[in-house]
């Protein structure tokens, strides 16, 4: 009967309902839309931030003090290198999730095509690494230096499969020796030569234009620098710095044993250079400090302008089930007062009511649902230019939240029900 | 004992005082009409002895139950167990069909039963429209169903206030033939009416006048059939 009753309540009020699931679905789409990208916005702004380039760089220890006492704008002049077979290291750290990317970098003088010295930079491109907890990463220039405008050409794809006698040629450079794509040219370095197919012309918009970059191992073979490298250019997500982390950047050693348990736990960045100079030999890695700071900061309010647009949304939705339900509640006023005359309680009046509109909320809220990961898709196409993944704890979250908001829009239509006395409606008065 | 007792009971509002120091007493099985101008206090008094109101002062004692003491749960559950309800604006939930309506009745006071509820809309004459919606009914067989509803939990006594009062004659005829064998079968009722042949047809007449008893009637010759006086 209860069933039944339900069911014909609804064939008869199905715009009422379907006024109300709309209003749910709003509500539940909106938090839905918010909560996955608010959940997936971490990897995107991440992903966004690295064009930005690295926050971290990390520089053998004898260099740091050199380049610190003579300003040697960052040119090894040392003679003291990083070891390349460290590198993969860097991922094992215990922030290791929240490295994004890495490059190294290897710089050495080469002559080319048997006239001026160019500065020849080594590094990866796209290097694919398979990490031992199962991950891959694709590392190097490509993602770190986005912002370089490809002339012409290519950039050098590390995961082809083709040849590695390839080099990209800064557009400057490029231009004063009439180097185009295609054509290749020959690098006399102090200790090797090479003979390299240009395979795009770059713009960086900086001192790069007049560089030649090549992979790593070519610009070892050049300098005889075998397993060598100058620096490490890390891009890590970073939790904004406060008092502690300052402290800890200025000097490790003098927090106490829980404030450094503390630091090392937070994404600081000083707490993550701190770990990569535990695991790469003789290094020193610093902090390129305005990015770092405002990765974090910009993930913060992105992440608080969601929470605060889901709540709106939420609060909406309540307002409009408060108005639809109370207004189908007093719409039935005479039904809910005849069904007590002859025998209702309250409480299974109010189950009726209740169970009728937890019923839209489901269908609403499913129905919203879908929708929101479809806007949330949307959100991620034109914010972010990739998909948003849709976690699954998403789907409880809305599930409560559509629960809650539906129970709040209730209160004052239940209220009126439970203070519904059937003399009142039933005499016509 | 006997089955309703009202002892000196009033329904003041405000400084109105809709019923007035109103005593009477129902036998099990009488039939008894009320009476009396438009805003006498009929249809107070039908909501204190059916539960839905409470009296201000006075005693109204229900089969030895002095109902004006209840909290308004134990009311409804009165209600539900010894009262059928039959109402002027008949007041059937539109979205449920002839027979649904009846067996909600039967939802709230025990379990509903559809062959029961048929035989109680057979008993009314509406067998064949048990499937119909109040809308697609006429006012005359949706009063009937109201009926159908009132004694399908075999209440003790039934309350009707003005139930002809949107009737034609002949639908009015068919009700009050509905409470003749209402009446046999020994359920005891109360009938408010404006309508004196309904009234005549009763067993004793009450008349009330700005909420006081003014005075009553007995119909020596008691056939419970109507007669028109034409
Ligand atoms: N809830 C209320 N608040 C204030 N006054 C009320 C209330 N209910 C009824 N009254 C007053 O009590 C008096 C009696 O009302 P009641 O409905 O009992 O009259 P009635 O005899 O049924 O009239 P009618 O024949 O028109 O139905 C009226 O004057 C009415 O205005
Ligand atoms: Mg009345």
């Amino acid at each position: 009967m209860f069933l039944r009753m339900i069911l014909r309540a609804f064939l008869r009020q199905w715009k009422k309902m379907a006024m109300i699931a709309f209003t749910i679905a709003l509500g539940s789409s909106l938090a839905t839309a918010m909560l996955c990208v608010m959940m997936d916005v971490g990897d995107k702004v991440n992903q966004e931030l690295k064009t930005y380039g690295a926050n971290i760089k990390v520089v053998p220890k004898d260099a740091s003090i050199i380049n610190e006492l003579y300003d040697t704008d960052g040119e090894n002049m040392s003679g003291a290198y990083l070891r390349e077979d460290e590198l993969g290291k860097i991922k094992t750290i215990f922030w290791a999730f929240n490295i994004v990317d890495y490059a190294p970098f290897i710089s050495t003088n080469a002559s080319l095509n048997g006239g001026d010295e160019v500065t020849v930079t080594g590094t990866w491109f796209n290097h694919h690494m398979e990490l031992p907890t199962g991950e891959t990463l694709d590392a190097g220039v490509v993602s770190m230096r986005s912002w370089w405008e490809i002339i012409a050409g290519d950039w050098i794809d590390e995961q082809n499969g083709d040849d590695r006698d390839v080099a990209m040629v800064g557009k400057a450079l490029a231009e004063a020796n009439g180097i185009k794509v295609g054509d290749t040219i020959d690098l006399k370095g102090s200790s090797g030569e090479k003979s390299l197919l240009v395979s795009a012309i770059f713009d960086a918009g900086g001192d790069e234009d007049d560089q030649v970059y090549v992979y790593l191992d070519t610009a070892q073979v050049l300098a005889a620098l075998d397993g060598k490298v100058d620096s490490i250019e890390v891009s890590a997500l970073t939790t904004p710095d406060n008092e502690l982390a300052e402290k800890a950047a200025a000097d490790p050693s003098s927090l106490s044993i829980a404030q450094k348990e503390t630091w090392l736990c937070t994404a600081y960045v000083s707490a993550i250079c701190y770990q990569i100079q535990e695991v790469i030999t003789d290094s020193v890695a610093s902090a390129v400090r305005q990015v770092a700071d405002s990765e974090g900061e910009i993930l913060n309010k992105t992440q608080l302008l969601m929470m605060l647009i889901t709540v709106l949304s939420l609060v909406g939705a309540a307002l409009g089930i408060c108005n639809l339900v109370t207004a189908s509640v007093m719409e039935r006023a005479q039904e809910i007062g005849l069904m007590k005359a002859i025998g209702a309680q309250n409480p299974s009046i109010t189950g009726l009511v209740l169970t009728e509109i937890l019923l839209t909320a489901i269908i609403g809220g499913i129905a919203g649902f879908f929708a929101g990961i479809g806007f949330a898709q949307i959100i991620g196409h034109s914010v972010f230019a990739s998909a948003i993944s849709v976690r699954p704890m998403v789907i409880p979250i809305v599930a409560v939240l559509v629960f809650i908001v539906t129970l709040i829009g209730c209160i004052p239509a239940i209220k009126m029900l439970l203070g519904l006395r059937p003399t009142e409606v039933l005499h016509g008065r | 004992m006997s089955l309703l007792e009202l002892k000196n009971v009033s329904k003041i509002y405000g400084n109105l005082h809709a019923l007035d120091n109103v005593s009477l007493t129902v036998e099990k099985g009488e039939w008894v009409a009320i009476m009396g101008p438009s805003g006498s206090g009929k249809s107070t008094m039908m909501n204190i002895i059916g539960c839905m109101d409470k009296a201000s002062e006075g005693e109204v004692l229900l089969d030895g139950v002095d109902i004006s003491k209840e909290s308004s749960k134990s009311l409804t559950n009165i209600r539900r167990d010894k009262i059928g309800l039959i109402f002027q604006q008949f007041h059937l939930v539109s979205y449920l069909t002839a027979l649904e309506n009846v067996m909600l009745a039967q939802y709230y006071h025990s379990i509903p039963d559809e062959k029961e509820a048929l035989e109680a809309l057979e008993k009314v004459g509406l067998a064949d429209r048990a499937k119909h919606f109040p809308s697609q009914l006429s006012g005359g067989e949706q009063q009937r169903v109201c009926v159908a509803r009132a004694l399908i939990n075999y209440p003790e006594i039934i309350l009707a206030d003005e139930p002809t009062g949107n009737l034609d004659e002949a639908n009015e005829e068919i009700v009050v033939e509905l409470f003749r064998k209402l009446h046999e079968d020994g359920t005891t009722l109360i009938v408010v009416t404006h309508d004196p042949e309904v009234a005549e047809v009763a067993q004793r007449t009450l008349v009330l006048r700005n909420g006081k008893l003014d005075h009553e009637t007995v119909n020596k010759n008691f056939t419970g059939h109507i007669k028109y006086n034409l």
